[in-house]
């Protein structure tokens, strides 16, 4: 059965939106029996605008902090009804939902249990209310509320490991994905659909709005940020790292953060060429920590 | 229009959004030349409106494109460039 | 069944577990913990199937009522004060997305200053939510208005979700009287749950899709001529509950001595108990006082309401809460319901009890021979004159 459009055309994404890219390969490597909790963020706004809807599966939006407790719900009258077997359950939003305002909610739905799989489609920052800084949004990122300036830098945090935070609370699987590698993605997503209980998978997506590039480029784009190291995809498993993506050749940062508006300022003061040493220095640590470059 | 108890929406109709009047120039040209089927226009297209089976076989339509140019970048044999809507 | 004393917070668990709710959400928060602890002991003992979901939060809580709603079952929950107010945004929500949620709601005080004890103020904070509100005199209205509650919440023409109000601590932590009925009695008044519409992969549907400013008018419309028309769905509910379990139930209020009455107290939930007794006391010496209880306060039965006051001189409404600012809010609807009546009877609004603070047979005599003498307006009773408040002249 043709899975790959159960998110249907029509919607109201920006061209070149990441997240509609993935929103669309998760259903098609799910299929149709699915039921989607999906927050208040860029995805729902342009995929449901009464009585238009782009989704031919069941979906239901609520608020913007409680898609994983609202999918907590789900699951439990799917168990008490004795359907859960044929039917996966989804949380799913953007980095602003999931990783800050309903970061205690998706704790306590990670801590119980639930048979659910947890997606965040990260952009890096809030970019349905017009790109403002979220616990996501990368090292010296221009955002609206951490913007580069006179005196600033852009934002002057590291992202919030939301993975490893999955990890703590005793996920059997939680990965990072990328919209560059769909076949990748296809694999992930099959793969926590057939693990039960909760599951994490975090999906890098690039917004040609938010991140200031080329529509045309977005794919290009997702994949330098695994190539250079900045955006590692790893799988762990049980609490133990049981895939990485290797980087073939490694491309230094600068080539991933020169086509991104986001971090132009970097590149126009000598104060900017210091932070693109130290955004090196994070993307040298992921590959030292995950062994992303092979050894010899 | 009909307004269901809870605005509860019927599956898939945001087809009737024909968001190809997006476009303002370019807009994607399958030269079905080369093509391998290696199915990646259809896979990345954020409207997945590119559809095709086999080699030389891919096309878009043209009532959802928004022209974005994904497809003509990612194409690893250059088989899809942008031309403009303007003849 | 014959009465049993039991604890108020059994009761209601006991009702509860009758409705055969399938999925219930729990958080603690005082005066409501006993209720979902006894349903948390039924459910160990294997005497009811639910799914009992422990939630971090009770925004969760109302979340996951939500969630379990739309996918086409029956869900209970409760909670008080904070936790209320925590809910609220969620609450809001379920009411938007038409969704016949029903909780019991142990009344509480709301913080700043935090006080566990008994008042309205929480409830009364979501009047304007779309929620329908009961409130209970004593336990054997807590446990019938639970299961006259899911019979309006699922009626089709309603589909809104229901509070179910009993006074803290005075409620759930006393023991008296009450009737729980059989189950098979409680299964011919309250079939099982039909959803309009449900979450569901074989009929894909959307909920909750953003609204433009072209339609949500419309949308808001909708839920008020469903609140309408619950006053009628209750009447009708509260007649065939009355055929069912064979004893009768004030569903939207109760007139108590009222029929030759000329000064009426009107007021809702527990303290009316001790207004009958005031009547009573009052009646004994020649007063002609009565009391009007009100037991649905949303939707709010202006019209019979109205009829039930009309002939008064005097009216004092007790609120168990007060809108800051304003005044009394029960008072405040029921001075409206007389907006344009060529004879208004004198309408005195009291603020009492807040806090847990006791109201006496003693404070409602006070009560009504001030409200004979002049109206009051919004007046806080029962003062303690021996306070020095700083700021205050």
């Amino acid at each position: 059965m043709d899975t790959s459009h159960l998110f249907a055309s029509g919607h109201s994404a920006c061209p070149g939106c990441g997240q509609a890219i993935a929103a669309r390969l998760v259903l098609r490597a799910t299929g149709k029996d699915v039921i989607i909790a999906n927050p208040t963020g860029c995805l729902e706004i342009f995929s449901s605008n009464y009585t238009a809807s782009s989704w031919e599966v069941p979906w239901i939006h609520s608020l913007f902090e409680n898609a994983a407790p609202v999918a907590s719900g789900i699951e439990s009258a799917l168990k008490a009804t004795g359907r859960l077997d044929r039917i996966t359950v989804i949380a799913q939003g953007g980095d602003g939902a999931m990783a800050d305002i309903g970061l205690g909610a998706l704790s306590g739905t990670w801590e119980r249990g639930h048979d659910i799989l947890t997606i965040c489609y990260d952009n890096e920052a809030y970019m349905n209310t017009g790109i403002q800084r979220s616990g996501l949004t990368p090292y010296d990122a221009s955002t609206t509320t951490s913007p580069a300036g006179e005196v600033s830098l852009g934002n002057p945090r590291l992202k919030k490991d939301l993975p490893q935070i999955a990890v703590a609370h005793g996920l059997p699987y939680v990965a990072t994905a990328s919209v560059g590698y769909p076949q990748d993605l296809d694999r992930k997503v099959k793969k926590a659909v057939s693990i039960r209980g909760p599951k994490y998978i975090q999906i890098h997506v690039p917004c040609p709005l938010g991140w200031r590039h080329d529509s045309a480029l977005s794919i290009d784009i997702a994949r330098l940020a695994v190539q250079t190291g900045l955006f590692p995809i790893i799988e762990i498993e049980g609490g133990q790292l049981t895939s990485a993506r290797k980087i073939g050749k490694k491309r230094g940062v600068e080539e991933y953060l020169r086509p991104q508006g986001r971090f132009r300022h970097l590149f126009e003061s000598p104060a900017g060429q210091q932070e693109l040493k130290k955004i090196q220095e994070i993307a040298d640590r992921n590959i030292e920590r995950y062994a992303l470059i092979r050894a010899g | 229009m009909k307004l269901t108890v809870g605005l509860v929406a019927r599956p898939g109709t945001s087809r009737a959004n024909k968001t190809g009047g997006w476009r303002s120039d370019k807009l994607p040209r399958f030269l079905q030349a080369k093509c391998t089927a290696c199915d990646l226009c259809a896979l990345t297209c954020p409207e997945g409106c590119i559809f095709g089976e086999d080699k030389n076989t891919y096309w878009a339509d043209l009532d959802y494109c928004k022209g974005c140019g994904i497809c003509a970048n990612i194409c690893p044999v250059d088989d899809i460039e942008m031309i403009s809507e303007v003849c | 069944m014959a009465p049993r004393m039991i604890r108020g917070a059994q009761a209601v668990a006991e009702a509860a577990a009758l409705c055969r709710p399938q999925v219930i959400s729990a958080y603690p928060i005082t005066p409501q913990t006993v209720i979902v602890e006894e349903l948390a002991q039924m459910i160990a003992n294997g005497k009811l199937e639910a799914e009992f979901v422990n939630v971090e939060s009770e925004h969760s809580a109302a979340s996951v009522v939500l969630g379990a709603s739309a996918t086409g079952v029956r869900v209970y929950t409760a909670t008080s004060s904070q936790g209320l107010l925590l809910m609220s945004e969620v609450l809001y929500n379920i009411a938007g997305m038409r969704l016949p949620v029903v909780l019991t709601c142990a009344n509480r005080s709301v913080s700043a200053p935090l006080n566990i004890w008994n008042d309205q103020q929480d409830s009364i904070s979501l009047r304007d939510s779309g929620c329908l509100q009961f409130y209970a005199e004593n336990n054997q209205e807590a446990v019938d208005l639970l299961l006259l509650a899911y019979r309006v919440a699922e009626d089709h023409g309603v589909m809104l979700p229901a509070l179910v109000c009993v006074d803290g601590f005075l409620l759930p932590h006393a023991y008296e009287a009450v009737d729980v009925p059989e189950p098979k009695e409680v299964d011919a008044f309250l079939p099982p749950y039909q959803p309009l519409y449900r979450l569901d992969p074989d009929e894909p549907l959307t909920f909750g899709a953003y609204a433009e400013p072209d339609k949500y008018m419309e949308a808001r419309y909708m839920m008020q001529r469903a609140q309408e028309k619950a006053i009628s769905v209750i009447q009708e509910a509260g007649h065939s509950f009355e055929k069912v379990f064979g004893r009768p139930i004030s569903a939207l209020m109760e007139r108590y001595r009222m029929d030759d009455a000329s000064t009426a107290l009107v007021a809702m939930g527990s303290v009316i108990g001790t207004i009958k007794d005031v009547v009573d006391e009052l009646r004994s010496q020649g007063q002609r006082v009565g009391a009007l209880k009100i037991v649905t306060y949303r939707p709010f039965p202006k019209e019979l309401i109205y009829h039930a006051l009309k002939e008064m001189e005097n009216i004092i409404v007790l609120d168990k809460a007060v809108s800051l600012g304003s005044g009394g809010p029960l008072a405040t609807e029921i001075r409206a319901a007389f907006q344009g009546s060529p004879q208004p009877p004198r309408v005195s609004g009291v603020i009492a009890g807040l806090g847990g603070r006791d109201i006496t047979m003693d404070t409602i005599k006070r009560i009504i021979s001030q409200a004979q003498k002049e109206v009051m307006e919004a007046e806080f009773v029962d003062l303690r004159e021996d306070m020095e408040l700083e700021g205050v002249d």
